[in-house]
């Protein structure tokens, strides 16, 4: 995942719309940190061109097969493409900005 | 304590060796390498529960996709499709990309849960199998984490009462890679397939079953177009029912000599050297079997049917005649065309199928030309054990080589047979003759004799041995020159008979013939005798006359008187 091309780079660093989903489970501990972390993230990096979704499967369950739901939390970009998931609370602010690809992975 | 429910996996011979099948509503956890036949055990497990025993299930795979797992069970016979459209099953992929697997902190497998329950929710599932779950651990790096949601997900499915096959694969040190087995404590299935003389086999094993009696020895078994078979070491046991009713071997004479034929569903062993005539004498009982009406299945391991036929024919069976009917059902294989253990499911699956009521191996031997003489025997005990349990008549053949004591050989068999006869070649005056006599025969009395046995047109014929002065066994020629100059003695002495008959007829003719001549003789001498006293007589009549003229004459006095 070592990018070299700066101009690439910089066009899935900034694209015009970020779409992002976030799977939990009811209100547990683990949701609540993710939600403040994603927040966090996306004040960061995102200010202004991003939006996020929020799904609670414990309301609509039937979302989990369709997204092919494995852990909670999940957070999935559907935009910019391609489709990327990363799982996990986001605490590891460092390993969530990889998996979305808002930094470059460390050599 | 209450008896740990059981929930049978329609798995042929499983069920047996796990008095019953896996623990209801718990886990059970199969461990295995790579093409160990994991993917099929916990697919039969769920299928079976659909079509025999009315539970509907859930198949997870966390590896192969439900088209591929459609595609790789349809050559068994099984219909993926139509069950998913019926509601009784949902195949759940689990697609494992570890590229998507960032992990960015704290996390769980809820979403597992979720789709699991939902999964099981929708048909009412009452069996899950979770196939490969080593790949779920594969693709996460916290395994703190994963362990924990596995103890939980384990511990899930038991609130849930359903029943749980998980497979995985099988560490190098131990059960399983993962350590699964630490999780799942009530039943734990190795999967194993060995190559040992080039001959792969298949083998099964319950580690543990906890609350349940169960055979803890590696049990072989085989995937073939009949989905998962396993052969129970000694399933049978020793219960299976005991016959009292005699049914003919086929040759009268040893019926005889068995004081009536042998018991129904009991197994015979003939053994003997090459050309001492065990196919024949299972030919004769396949004949008189089928005669009686009764269904036959003949092993030919060395043979093919139509040989045996024909050889049959020149002692005067017709076997083919019973082919026709169906009575008589010939398999044919080479015992090196597959593993034992194939050829047991074989013998198993054509028992279930034809159901006869008598069966024969020929040879057994041949079964030793691959493998060792160990794995022959488990193989026959499970063999002769299946027969018994079914009350199958059985007759093995088996092949004595030369030079070595007829016993010796056959002795990892002889033990499990009922009866055993013995086959040898005599060999005296010149000539080899056969001979057989009964060396065991359980249950029955029988002649302690050794008989001279004969193939004639008419089939196999026995006949009492004969002893000559010196208490030798007379077979063969020596027989036939001990029968000749028996009858040629009594010739003579017939002939000497007649002759001292003759010569007294003879000397009664002599003598008869001699007092005729006496008679003669004497009747001449009356004859004689009275002819002289006539004469006497005649001549004293004239005499007296003539005294009576004189006298007269001498009274008349006168001129005449001188």
């Amino acid at each position: 995942m070592n990018d070299d091309n700066p101009r690439q780079d910089d066009s899935t660093r900034n694209p015009s719309l970020w779409e992002l989903r976030l799977y939990i489970a009811g209100q547990t501990p683990k949701s609540l940190a993710a939600i403040a972390n994603l927040r966090r993230i996306c004040d960061d990096h995102l200010a202004g061109r991003y939006r996020v979704e929020v799904i609670d499967l414990l309301v609509t369950p039937e979302l989990a097969e369709g997204d092919q739901i494995i852990a909670i939390p999940t957070l999935v970009r559907t935009l910019p493409e391609p489709i990327r998931r990363i799982i996990g609370d986001l605490s590891n602010t460092e390993k969530a900005l990889v998996g979305l690809q808002l930094k470059p992975q460390a050599v | 304590m209450a008896v740990l429910a059981k929930c049978p996996t329609g798995i042929a011979g499983f069920d047996e060796i796990s008095d019953g099948g896996l623990p209801r509503g718990r886990p059970t956890l199969i461990a295995g390498h790579a093409g160990a036949g994991k993917t099929l055990f916990a697919l039969e497990c769920v299928l079976h529960g659909i079509e025999k025993y009315q539970e509907p299930g859930v198949f997870v795979s966390f590896e192969e996709t439900p088209e591929e797992l459609a595609v790789n069970v349809a050559s068994l016979g099984y219909d993926l499709v139509r069950h998913q459209e019926a509601n009784q099953l949902r195949i759940l992929h689990i697609d494992l990309d570890p590229a998507e697997l960032i992990e960015t902190g704290e996390y769980d497998l809820d979403g597992v849960f979720l789709r699991l329950g939902m999964a099981i929710d929708a048909v009412g599932a009452r069996r899950i199998a979770l196939d490969a779950m080593g790949n779920l651990f594969s693709a996460f790096t916290d395994l703190r984490i994963l362990r924990a949601e596995f103890r939980r997900l384990m511990s899930w499915l038991k609130d849930r009462g359903v029943t749980a096959v998980v497979t995985t694969e099988r560490g190098i040190d131990s059960i399983t890679r993962h350590g699964l087995e630490e999780y799942i404590a009530d039943c734990v299935v190795t999967l194993d397939n060995r190559v040992e003389d080039q001959v792969a086999t298949r083998r099964l094993r319950i580690v543990k079953f906890r609350g349940s009696a169960h055979g803890g020895d590696e049990c072989p078994f085989v995937l073939d177009r009949n989905g998962v078979s396993v052969i129970p070491v000694a399933s049978a046991g020793l219960a299976y029912p005991a016959s009292s009713e005699r049914v003919s071997s086929g040759i009268e004479s040893l019926d005889a000599m068995l004081s009536g034929g042998i018991f129904r569903g009991s197994s015979m062993l003939v053994s003997g050297t090459s050309g001492t005539g065990k196919s024949s004498i299972a030919a004769q009982m396949v004949d008189a079997a089928c005669r009686r009406g009764e269904r036959c299945l003949y092993v030919a391991l060395e043979e093919s049917p139509d040989q045996i036929e024909r050889n049959m024919t020149s002692i005067g069976f017709d076997l083919a005649q019973w082919r026709r009917p169906g009575l008589l059902h010939f398999h044919a294989a080479r015992p090196t065309s597959s593993g034992l253990e194939s050829h047991l499911t074989t013998l198993a699956r054509l028992v279930g199928e034809f159901r006869p009521q008598v069966a024969v191996i020929d040879p057994i031997t041949s079964y030793h030309v691959t493998t060792s003489e160990e794995r022959v025997k488990l193989m026959l005990i499970r063999a002769a054990d299946l027969f018994k349990s079914q009350g199958i008549t059985s007759l093995f053949t088996a092949l004595t080589v030369g030079g070595e004591a007829p016993e010796s050989t056959s002795v990892a068999i002889s033990s499990l047979v009922d009866v055993w006869l013995l086959l040898r070649s005599i060999e005296s005056a010149g000539e080899r003759t056969r001979g057989l006599y009964v060396c065991k025969a359980r249950g029955m009395s029988h002649s302690n004799q050794v008989r001279e046995f004969l193939l004639t047109e008419n089939g196999v014929h026995l006949v009492d041995l004969l002893l000559d002065a010196d208490g030798q066994v007379l077979t063969g020629s020596a027989r036939l020159l001990h029968q000749r100059r028996r009858e040629s003695e009594a010739q003579t002495r017939e002939a000497t008979e007649r002759r001292r008959r003759a010569v007294l007829e003879n000397r009664r003719r002599v003598v008869e013939a001699r007092i005729e001549v006496m008679r003669a003789e004497y009747e001449a001498e009356l004859h004689a005798l009275e002819a002289e006293l006539e004469q006497e007589n005649s001549r004293m009549r004239s005499a007296e006359r003539a005294f009576a003229d004189l006298a007269a004459r001498r009274s008349r006095v006168g001129p005449d008187n001188r």
